[in-house]
């Protein structure tokens, strides 16, 4: 009942919202370094040069990007009436996520 | 029973809305057999007080449905070797519906919010008027043809996790049937059905998820007709605005 790749796209469309919630605050935490502590912004932009906290940033852009994409795609099929090709855009949304951070990814390294 | 003959373990859910248990048959193997072959076997040979729901057994009356091994299906048209894991088929009533007993579900609160719905034909003419020609290829007529051969199975409405999370969404089977009379070109009631599936519980609720289409027997597309629904009442909103 649930192995279809609309329901797949909706779990990872769950996920993904859920996961960047969460990162928001830290986001919001970084930007308000460079108001009030610009020598703890540097550190931190210090510390964002580990490979692990780059690996970290391509999950970081995978979840933006599958998000966005899956967002679209639900616009489409809600207000577009594309009922006939969801399942490509399903995998669309999953295969633009993938071309971008992978770039961002190889770019990083 | 010929002592060659193969078994299969069947699972079958026996109790009623305060509670029950999943209760094994061993049920023999036959080269044609559907689920409903199955749960009749039972009923007849093993345990007489097995409660179930049947009609026609060819797929027309949308009564025998029941979860099979997790998934909503019509056991009068789903073959036992599509479906059996390794000798075993686990068979319950249909999910989001009370159960009355056994593989009995209580259709009520299904067939309450096709009504809910606005599901039903609203007349524009009497019978003193002239029979409304409708050419086959009209727009209004397509779009509707597309949802009417429903059976009201309740397959999409077992399937559906968003029913599943939220009692008063009214359920794809309801909502398919409300845009099929919304593109019936002799339906007079465009309005009440826009208000009837715009409100609490209403189409917008739905999250896109498509396992009603993915499941439906028949293979109808309740998520494509939501997805209407969702356009049009949007429409009629931005459009009741731009006139106030």
């Amino acid at each position: 009942m649930r192995r279809h790749p609309l329901w797949l796209a909706h779990l990872l469309h769950r996920i993904s919202g859920l996961a960047l919630a969460l990162f928001l605050p830290v986001h919001f935490w970084v930007l308000s370094l460079a108001i009030r502590d610009t020598d703890g912004l540097n550190r931190f932009l210090t510390f964002t040069d580990l490979p692990g906290v780059k690996l970290a940033e391509f999950g970081l852009v995978f979840l933006l990007a599958v998000h966005m994409a899956g967002g679209l795609r639900l616009m489409a099929l809600e207000h577009l009436g594309w009922t006939t090709r969801q399942k490509s855009l399903a995998a669309g949304a999953v295969g633009v996520a993938v071309l971008i951070s992978g770039t961002f990814f190889l770019k990083a390294i | 029973m010929n002592a060659r003959t193969k078994e299969m373990q069947v699972s079958v859910w026996r109790g009623t809305a305060a509670g029950g248990r999943y209760e094994t048959f061993a049920v023999p193997e036959q080269e044609n057999q559907t689920i409903l072959d199955v749960v009749t076997w039972i009923q007849q040979y093993a345990d007489p007080s097995l409660t179930y729901r049947f009609a026609c057994r060819v797929g027309m009356c949308g009564s025998c449905a029941m979860m099979v091994n997790g998934t909503p299906r019509w056991t009068c048209r789903t073959h036992v070797k599509k479906v059996v894991r390794n000798g075993a088929v686990r068979i319950g009533p249909l999910r989001n519906l009370p159960v009355i007993k056994d593989l009995a579900a209580d259709m009520d609160p299904f067939f309450d919010k096709w009504t809910a719905a606005e599901g039903r034909h609203h007349p524009g003419i009497s019978r003193a008027d002239p029979v409304q020609q409708i050419a086959p290829d009209n727009p209004g007529r397509v779009v509707a043809n597309a949802g009417i051969e429903c059976i009201n199975c309740g397959v999409c409405y077992a399937a559906c996790d968003t029913v599943a999370g939220n009692p008063d969404y009214l359920g794809p089977a309801a909502l398919q049937r409300a845009w099929t009379v919304l593109n019936d070109v002799k339906d007079t009631g465009g309005q009440t059905v826009l208000d009837a599936v715009s409100g609490t519980g209403g189409c917008h609720n739905c999250h896109s998820i498509g396992s009603c289409t993915t499941c439906c027997p028949n293979e109808l597309d309740p998520l494509a007709a939501i997805a209407g629904l969702k356009r049009e009442t949007t429409r009629a909103y931005l459009r009741g605005r731009r006139d106030a």
